[in-house]
């Protein structure tokens, strides 16, 4: 796959307009990984002038800050804005609402200033502005429902974005009871991704894909890719995974380009 | 008569204002137990949020019957303030001077006797006979129980004796008694007076005396009894909200000491940061770490439990409750406060911090999701508080997780949280 890498443009004396961050699940889980491509997919069948850190890129430090650990919070954020400086970066795209919200809220603090945008908002101005053209084909009528992640919705307020594109695509949008301001979390956030949960009667992330089941959506549109995982397994808990699928937008984006279509 | 009844007034009411007062000043001296913050502003957040109450509306019924109570509040309020310039000056509905306006005046209150007398009693069923799920956590134990029916019965009563002395008054009026001239309009009690016609002169004077010393001298017990109850809210609202602060729900501010220790690492060149006067402490161990706002928020909340019936942990039976967030750190600040009392002001440790009323189990069961912020009335904020007690647990303590300490050595080790190795970052274009 064709990805431009940040220091080789820079080497050839380029500075691309935006910087696509991958992001640590993004660049290492499987099934971010998918995400990762269909949205490089998308950047290169526009022709964007974009480039990814490639190996240059590590941790946000926000999975530390949010477990309580702020020195190695500080001690990444600082080291990726000593990069990200040095290469005059303006403007960062993510495809995680974590990465996204740290970027955006707390780096200014420590020195990065940039303008942040998540891939939701990106794919959908693209759309409004008609540079992004997508089919309904295989959507057409197909109940779709939006989970909000929290770092997206109530963190940072971003909530029609996502829904626009699900609606560009002709989809039937179905929205779960506790939506918006109300969405309930998936349960990964907090730095809860990487540890057990604590004790309890059921686990979060079931108790959301019941509610988003319960909707009759065959798509749970997500934002996040530990949105992405925890909903994932909630489908294979109910035994559901095969009816319904949880899809990132990149990849319902990627599937409503007509060049792509079969 | 008049003269005396005058001079007893004034003393009950400096009384009461005394004793008021200091309690906000110990009020006051606890919230500035905390650190001193920049606090953002906001009159637009005040009028929308506290007086407008503009996030009660999510749930319909409640914000219903709490728009009653709250508009009857202000209502009646008028005729407090009348009774105040009469108990004073030794006049009688001094107000009715306002012709046409007091019998309107008068009118309102009336239909907010009803209306918060129904809100009331439904309120108290709520919790004391359907028992609606989020009165029923574990924090709701038996003081803020009894401090939720204290407060219900209290308007119960105060309301009462209102209708008592609005229908004796009636009942003289019609009389043509002297000290009772015919003035306001009164829709509801009027229906009540056949009750007291029977009654003489001397006994409907009684009563209606009586009916209003007991109703003012309840209203200062009670505005007394406020600050010591979930109730204060009534009044904290309005500077809590004011003072919300600006940012994304998402911003946890940078932790400006630990900013200071980390510039220094990575330029040992630059010169060693000067005493801020900050805590030595990184995170909060105790009520002194907190912002000033956090405690402010403390007192603000009053245990409605919207941000529990929110928290995706608690509804997953964890033991996280952010309501339980906020009444432990109210909790904690006010025996930090008596210690200082019984220490000429002077603060002696306990053995205790805030750390031994909120665990760890609670502490790390939350998803940081910003439900319970979202969902707060009047913009109380317990994520602040669990983020910087973890703050606390990890780096002074290393009392993570067993998981989340091998989460911090990857980040340290391979920038990513996972035990991948960084020079795998970028095969990912590879892959298919």
């Amino acid at each position: 796959m064709n990805v431009p890498i940040l220091s080789d443009l820079a080497a050839q004396g380029k500075n691309p307009e935006v910087l696509f961050w991958v992001g640590c699940a993004g660049s290492f889980d499987d099934r971010a990984q998918r995400v990762t491509r269909a949205f490089v997919h998308i950047l290169n069948h526009l022709n964007i002038n974009y480039a990814v850190l490639g190996p240059e890129e590590s941790c946000t430090g926000d999975p530390a800050k949010r477990a309580g650990n702020e020195f190695l919070f500080q001690m990444m954020a600082m080291n990726n804005i000593q990069v990200l400086n040095a290469y005059e970066v303006k403007t960062i795209i993510t495809t995680c609402p974590h990465c996204f919200n740290t970027f955006k809220n707390e780096y200014p603090a420590l020195g990065g200033h940039y303008e942040v945008i998540h891939h939701s908002t990106y794919l959908q101005q693209l759309i409004a502005a008609g540079k992004l053209r997508v089919q309904g084909g295989p959507f057409a009528g197909k109940k779709i429902t939006w989970h909000d992640s929290c770092y997206l919705g109530r963190a940072n307020e971003v909530y029609d974005a996502p829904r626009e594109i699900i609606q560009a695509l002709d989809a039937d949008l179905v929205e779960m009871k506790r939506c918006r301001k109300n969405g309930l979390c998936c349960g990964a956030g907090g730095a809860q991704m990487f540890k057990e949960p604590e004790k309890g009667t059921k686990d979060i992330n079931i108790e959301r894909t019941e509610e988003a089941l319960g909707t009759q959506a065959e798509i749970i549109a997500v934002g996040c890719p530990f949105c992405n995982t925890m909903l994932t397994d909630g489908t294979k808990h109910f035994e559901q995974n095969d009816q319904v699928q949880v899809k990132d937008l990149a990849e319902l984006v990627v599937e409503g380009l007509p060049e792509i279509k079969a | 008569m008049v003269y005396l009844s005058s001079v007893l007034f004034a003393l009950v009411l400096g009384a009461s204002a005394f004793f008021f007062a200091r309690s906000i000043g110990r009020v006051r001296r606890n919230i500035t137990l905390g650190r001193k913050v920049k606090l953002d502003t906001s009159l637009a957040t005040m009028m929308r949020v506290a007086l407008g109450q503009s996030k009660m509306v999510v749930r319909p019924v409640p914000a219903v019957l709490h728009l009653c109570v709250y508009l009857g509040f202000l209502v009646i309020n008028i005729e407090v303030i009348e009774i105040v310039i009469d108990g004073l000056l030794g006049t009688h509905r001094v107000l009715s001077m306002l012709g046409g306006l007091y019998d309107v005046i008068t009118a309102a209150a009336e239909v907010f006797f009803v209306l918060v007398m129904a809100a009331t009693v439904t309120f108290l069923i709520r919790r004391n006979v359907i028992k609606v799920k989020r009165f029923q956590s574990r924090e709701m134990s038996k003081w803020p129980r009894l401090d939720a029916n204290i407060i219900l019965w209290t308007e119960i009563v105060l309301i009462t004796a209102l209708v008592v002395m609005n229908a004796a008054d009636q009942a003289l009026q019609r009389m043509g008694h002297a000290h009772y001239p015919e003035t306001g309009a009164f829709p509801i009690t009027a229906h009540l007076v056949p009750l007291f016609m029977g009654m003489d002169a001397g006994t409907l004077v009684i009563l209606e005396r009586a009916a209003w010393w007991f109703h003012i001298v309840g209203i200062l017990l009670f505005l007394n009894y406020i600050p010591y109850s979930k109730h204060f809210h009534i009044m904290m609202a309005f500077p809590n909200t004011y003072f919300t602060p600006k940012r994304a729900k998402g911003h946890f501010p940078v932790n400006e000491r630990v900013k200071q220790e980390v510039t220094l690492m990575l330029d040992p060149s630059q010169p060693a940061p000067e005493d801020t006067g900050e805590p030595a402490t990184f995170g909060v161990k105790d009520v002194f770490d907190l912002s000033r706002k956090s405690l402010m928020d403390a007192y603000t909340c009053t245990e409605c439990g919207r941000c529990t019936s929110q928290c995706p942990a608690n509804l997953t039976g964890k033991a996280l409750s952010p309501r339980k967030v906020m009444m432990d750190t109210r909790d904690r600040m006010e025996s930090v406060g008596r210690v200082k009392d019984a220490n000429k002001g002077q603060w002696v440790d306990d053995g205790k911090t805030l750390h031994d009323l909120i665990s760890r189990e609670e502490l790390w069961a939350c998803t940081s999701c910003n439900a319970c912020v979202e969902a707060c009335p009047v913009n109380i904020n317990p994520l602040d508080i669990i983020l910087q007690m973890r703050q606390y647990l990890v780096m002074e303590q290393s009392q993570a997780p067993e998981a989340l300490m091998v989460m911090f050595s990857n980040i340290e080790n391979n920038g990513a949280p996972w035990p991948i190795p960084a020079t795998d970052r970028f095969n990912w274009a590879n892959a298919q």
